[in-house]
């Protein structure tokens, strides 16, 4: 049982040294507020490490062990697989790893989980660079973003994770976005309750790695889905709805505009980001349309 | 219940039974001061809030305090711990939360 | 008990379903694959309760168990060579967070060259990754060494994981008959896994591996060296224990005629048999020569080495890896540690051969032991290893036409 040093309404300390305006705090205390005390959690290092904790004290209330970058998913595996031999069937197994933890480094161990359909929960909160080791490119970060090692902006597109989850034809697959707290809540309990493999991709926005006021969290996050830069959609047994339909979209440069990331990318880039995001958006229309 | 109270060694000069655990764990749960990272606080507009709940809704601490059902009752943060960020006034529909410098009049 | 006709590997995988092992996790790697396949068989065909993890890699074998040995249970892999390579990294994670899991490795060497084949590269790169090793020399040892594994690394005094050791193919892929003891026998000797440190219980919350301050990582480390110093005790116990259960005795070392020995080889693994054949041969020609071989390298027994060795005249060391940039091989470097402790002067030759499968045959021990007789005799000792199987022509193996390349 954990020593209460100092009290919380909920299952996370209300003191955590992630930024100011980190996307990431408000996530964790929403996932562990749907899934509640009958969760054990497996975080890599990165930013969620924070709540992991330092020496004797932790952010967490629940059961968590700090994995490696690369094996959340396979630790979380692990602990499904304990757990089921003991006939401990009531607990939610989650793994919450970054981008660069999920889609670069721990894509192998992520794929084997999936293939073998291992009941656990794995949400990607996807701040789209290595942001606790200072912003360096990851294969999330987006066409055009300058971090410290695309210092001209990123010259390729990221790679869509979402996408090589639904291959793996796992029960549960949906982005989620900060700004649309009751549509995250409604995939973190439906993703819970697959059955299977279930996998949340996060768009997660970082003041510090960004470049934006940290008040405006929120709004970037919310702009992301409203350019169709992220849209929200979820992918159940393989059928995919999108969750929060963007009737008239807005131009992606108001979204890139907001963070100083974007700022070395020309006219004609930007043009490209644009006719790439609604071509994908037609494509997801469709296929969830069929 | 808990495995803590079973396997118990004795700590010398203390009648509370404790046993020591190895390797790297943390088994206290507990909070950093982060409102002394603060550049500005949030000063809400009592009258004007009308409790929609949307701040405490945002707040990456989760320490905005507010009854939605009586409205003379005032809203609160936790100073002990908001970082400043600025997202509670940010996302208010009505605009009736300032970010007003620390160390300010205000 | 039965008497079955098993290869090492196959005797790796008795004796985890004789402990019960609850979680597996492994992937395929020659010399290892035949543990996978079977365990996976006895999971299918329902003589071990457990589930099988047929995961991507072996670094994601050892997470799975990580993340499974925290839940409470006992769990079991094995992997080789280049798998226990992409291990390193969590086997570090393993054995610094006390988890008493208890692995088989098959050695093989590791690249390049690429090989298949015997030598001890792949473990004594990992010498230093917290986990204790105990070599096999056949396969009844294989499975004897790999049940009493698991009461040493249980024991609330060591915690740490273990790393049974078998020569690729001598051991792993020969067969033998081998006594597998009854599981009513196994389950007297070796009690259910009860978690006693770290563990993940949603009714009892502990937050496992989070950042640990400089000023307490020593302390951690300090833990761990306690540990290692507690299994040279345990280990003993635990093979006395054995010894009355099942029969069998084992110890941190094994000698074999060494009372009056002028010279003593010490060996690891498969090649000890072929070592006291050799010994047996030169005795009867005369020559008092001993064997001293070593079952546990880490931790490393040093003052029962000194004991052993405490009057021999010259000492040898067949190092079955190259120890590269070292005067000699890694083992050859713990004896001589050890007997330099003491104060004796004593020659200890460092030998390497045996690498990337090829076999220490009787006469390469012969030649080993020859060199250590004519020291013995008044010959200088060399202090660097001694490459005692490599051919004349190593340095001209690849033949091409010379010229400027472009």
């Amino acid at each position: 049982m954990y020593a209460i040093k100092h009290q919380a309404r909920g299952l996370v300390s209300h003191g955590v040294s992630t930024c100011q305006g980190c996307a990431l705090e408000l996530a964790v205390r929403v996932i562990l507020d749907v899934l509640g005390e009958r969760t054990i959690i497996v975080i890599p290092p990165g930013c969620a490490a924070l709540f992991s904790g330092f020496g004797n004290e932790t952010a967490l209330r629940i059961p968590g062990v700090q994995g490696n970058l690369e094996n959340s998913a396979a630790i979380a595996a692990g602990i499904r697989a304990g757990l089921e031999v003991q006939g401990k069937d009531d607990i939610t197994v989650l793994a919450l790893a970054g981008d660069g933890g999920t889609v670069d480094i721990g894509l192998q161990s992520l794929s084997g989980a999936m293939e073998r359909g291992d009941r656990i929960l794995y949400i990607c909160y996807d701040n789209e660079a290595y942001m606790n080791t200072g912003i360096q490119g990851s294969g999330s970060t987006p066409y055009g973003a300058r971090t410290t090692t695309t210092p001209a902006g990123k010259p390729t597109f990221r790679k869509n994770v979402l996408e090589i989850a639904v291959a793996h034809r796992i029960p549960y697959v949906a982005s989620a976005s900060i700004a649309y707290l009751e549509d995250f809540r409604r995939k973190i309990a439906r993703a819970r309750d697959a059955g299977g493999t279930a996998y949340i991709h996060l768009h997660s926005p970082c003041p510090t790695g960004w470049g934006y006021d940290p008040s405006q969290t929120i709004r970037v996050a919310e702009l992301a889905v409203q350019t169709l830069c992220w849209p929200l959609y979820e992918v159940v047994e393989g059928k995919t709805r999108i969750t929060v339909k963007v009737n008239k979209p807005r131009p992606v440069a108001e979204y890139l505009q907001t963070q100083s990331r974007f700022r070395s990318m020309t006219p004609e880039e930007i043009d490209q980001v644009q006719r790439t995001v609604e071509a994908e958006y037609q494509r997801l229309l469709e296929r969830a349309e069929a | 219940m808990s495995r803590l109270q079973d396997r118990v060694m004795q700590q010398s000069g203390s009648s509370k039974p404790v046993r020591y655990l190895y390797g790297p764990v943390a088994t206290v749960f507990a909070a950093t001061q982060t409102g002394t990272w603060r550049i500005h606080r949030p000063v809400i507009n009592q009258a004007a809030c009308n409790r929609c709940g949307k701040c405490a809704r945002f707040c990456p601490l989760d320490i905005i305090t507010m009854d939605r059902k009586d409205r003379s009752r005032d809203v609160t943060v936790d100073l002990t711990y908001c970082k400043g960020c600025g997202i509670c006034a940010a996302v208010c529909p009505l605009g009736c939360i300032a970010m007003v410098p620390e160390g300010g009049e205000g | 008990m039965v008497r079955k006709l098993l290869d090492g590997n196959g005797a790796a995988a008795e004796a985890m379903r004789l402990a019960r092992v609850q979680v597996i996790a492994a992937y395929p790697i020659t010399p290892q694959s035949p543990i996978a396949e079977k365990l996976s068989q006895f999971v299918a065909d329902g003589t071990l309760k457990a589930k099988y993890l047929r995961v991507e890699s072996e670094h994601s074998a050892m997470s799975c168990l990580i993340g499974a040995q925290l839940t409470g249970v006992r769990t079991g892999t094995a992997t080789s060579s280049v798998g226990l390579a992409l291990m390193h990294e969590v086997l570090g994670v393993a054995s610094g967070l006390r988890l008493p899991i208890v692995m088989p490795v098959v050695n093989r060497s590791l690249v390049s060259p690429w090989s298949l084949w015997c030598d001890h590269q792949d473990t004594m790169a990992e010498r230093d990754s917290g986990w204790i090793q105990l070599y096999a020399a056949d396969a009844q040892e294989v499975l004897d060494l790999t049940l009493l594994a698991y009461r040493v690394a249980e024991d609330p005094r060591v915690l740490t994981p273990i790393m049974v050791c078998m020569d690729g193919f001598f051991v792993s892929h020969t067969s033998q008959p081998v006594e597998v003891p009854d599981q009513e026998a196994v389950d007297r000797f070796l009690p259910p896994y009860r978690p006693q440190n770290l563990y993940l219980d949603v009714d009892d919350p502990m937050f496992v591996n989070d950042l640990t301050p400089p000023a307490d990582f020593t302390e951690m480390r300090y833990q761990q060296k306690v540990g290692f110093e507690a299994a040279l005790e345990v280990l003993p116990e635990v093979m006395d224990e054995f010894a009355r259960h099942f029969g069998r005795r084992y110890d941190l070392v094994e000698t074999y005629r060494c009372e009056d020995a002028e010279a003593v080889l010490v060996t690891l693994g498969s090649m000890s048999g072929t070592g006291k054949y050799v010994v047996d041969q030169l005795r009867a020609q005369g020559q008092k020569v001993g064997l001293l071989r070593v079952v546990s390298f880490r931790p490393f027994p040093a003052d029962r080495v000194r004991a052993a060795l405490s009057r021999v005249p010259v000492v040898g060391v067949m190092d079955r890896s190259a120890g590269l940039g070292a005067e000699v091989g890694p083992v050859c470097t713990e004896v001589r540690a050890a007997l330099s402790a003491e104060g004796r002067q004593v020659p200890v030759v460092g030998f390497v051969g045996g690498l990337g499968g090829r076999d220490l045959a009787p006469k390469t021990l012969a030649a080993a032991f020859s060199r250590l007789l004519e020291i013995r005799a008044g010959a200088p000792a060399p202090r660097t290893s001694q490459w005692i199987d490599v051919r004349a022509d190593a340095l001209q193996l690849r033949e091409v036409p010379a010229g400027v390349r472009h």
